[in-house]
């Protein structure tokens, strides 16, 4: 893919305190994600993986170092600028679903963007329209505590995804699901990227990791490795000449 | 793999030819593990010895390739009970990448955690490709439970190396003996190429 990248961190380094008792949770860490790219950042607990997803996504503010989204340096603009930014430009997946449990399913997906000035019945065509994707349209008037895990999961991705966003940030997203209903996230995410969005995956499952296009390893804030593009499935099949590998 | 018992497993549904066996054990196995027909030959010779698979009487004057076979009632009961008896348990005879890195803590030269940082990415790599390989499985069950399994046994390869190198942060492995042909002294945290294997390294080269 080309064009500007949705997500580039630029020498990001993150400290907490100073002198003797400074913590540096990121060290000069440069990553650049490019459209309809899924990368996994992998790393032990405390090898600051979230703290870079959090930069990442703006709730966070690096000590030194800049973080580019769509090509905006985030470091030049307004709080308010800034804030708007994230709404229309980048969502979020967590391990605990963050669904807003007095909100039916659609509602939830379609909060960002009526926060974001789009009138109701234009936000709720487009929920319905991302439930229909994932195969949810009969769960559209739920509430949370209705819906499996899984289901809550792909309510918090459609969510993350609806409107103009192309950027995806997911921290650990199948933590509290099977492992097959892990897949069935991990699918979904994939998809979107197919479809020309960006995500960034922090995680140490193997498993999960093992969904991206590339995996960065992180240790001790610093990206100390990565994957190179992963040859297609057709190098595992040496008897089979017919499957599609696409 | 037991061989033996997939193809006897094959002819428990029908009498079938050597070259439809070979198709269909590939086809079961999502097409990872190819077997030469010669191998099906063999397997299904050894099979007819043993009491366990026949040739169809119609096709005995037929010569090797027109030949059917079918499964025995001595094959249907051997068949039975493979299914049911568990795996072996005993340990595997000999891990390869334990090894690796046993041998890696005697040797100074050796950078062990970026050792352990190479086999997790080329462990991560495989995975990748097995991941692949379900993302295009579509419907096929047999394709989807190789991977599975081979993506839980790298992923259990992955689980050990991360504890591996929390384990060497952690403690550091005593210094080899006099004469253990290793330079390596006295061992600090952050000197571990210098620390020697422990005791477990003898019973590791089984």
């Amino acid at each position: 893919m080309t064009g500007v990248p949705p997500l580039e961190l630029r020498g990001v380094s993150r400290t907490y305190g100073e002198g003797a008792a400074a913590v540096h949770a990121l060290t000069d860490v440069d990553l650049t994600v490019s459209a309809g790219e899924l990368v996994a950042v992998m790393g032990p607990s405390g090898s600051g993986k979230s703290t870079l997803l959090t930069i990442a996504g703006s709730l966070e503010e690096p000590t030194t170092g800049d973080v580019l989204i769509e090509g905006t340096p985030l470091s030049g603009l307004r709080r308010n600028d800034r804030a708007r930014l994230r709404r229309r430009h980048i969502g979020y997946v967590f391990q605990d679903f963050n669904l807003l449990a007095g909100l039916t399913a659609v509602e939830n997906i379609t909060m960002p963007l009526e926060l974001d000035g789009v009138r109701t019945r234009q936000a709720r065509a487009a929920g319905l329209k991302a439930l229909e994707d994932l195969g949810l349209a009969d769960r559209a008037d739920a509430f949370p505590d209705e819906l499996s895990g899984g289901q809550r999961q792909r309510i918090a991705l459609a969510r993350a995804l609806v409107g103009e966003r192309r950027l995806l940030l997911a921290d650990e997203p199948t933590g509290a699901l099977d492992s097959h209903s892990g897949e069935g996230v991990m699918r979904l995410i994939r998809s979107a990227c197919r479809s020309g969005a960006a995500a960034v995956l922090v995680t140490h499952d193997a498993q999960l990791a093992s969904w991206a296009d590339r995996v960065v390893f992180v240790r001790d804030g610093r990206v100390v490795d990565s994957t190179p593009p992963p040859p297609g499935p057709e190098s595992l099949l040496p008897g089979a000449t017919g499957r599609e590998a696409r | 793999m037991s061989v033996r018992h997939a193809l006897l497993a094959l002819l428990s549904e029908g009498p079938k030819y050597g070259l439809q066996l070979r198709q269909e054990f590939e086809a079961r196995t999502g097409e990872v593990w190819p077997l030469n027909v010669g191998q099906v030959y063999s397997t299904v010779q050894r099979l007819e010895r043993d009491g366990l698979a026949e040739s169809d009487p119609g096709d005995a004057a037929q010569p090797g390739p027109q030949r059917r076979y079918r499964i025995t009632t001595a094959g249907g009961a051997e068949l039975t009970a493979w299914l049911h008896t568990p795996p072996g348990t005993d340990a595997p005879p000999r891990d390869e990448l334990l090894i690796k890195v046993l041998v890696a803590l005697r040797l100074p030269e050796v950078d062990v955690p970026e050792l352990l940082q190479a086999h997790r990415r080329h462990t991560i790599m495989q995975m990748q490709q097995y991941t692949r390989l379900k993302e295009h499985a579509g419907d096929d069950v047999s394709l989807l439970l190789v991977a599975d399994a081979q993506l839980f046994r790298l992923e259990s390869l992955v689980r050990w190396l991360d504890v591996a190198q929390a384990r060497l942060r952690d403690h550091v492995p005593p210094a080899p003996a006099a004469g253990a042909g290793t330079t390596g002294g006295s061992a600090s945290p952050d000197d571990r190429s210098g620390s020697a294997a422990p005791a477990a390294f003898g019973r590791a080269e089984r």
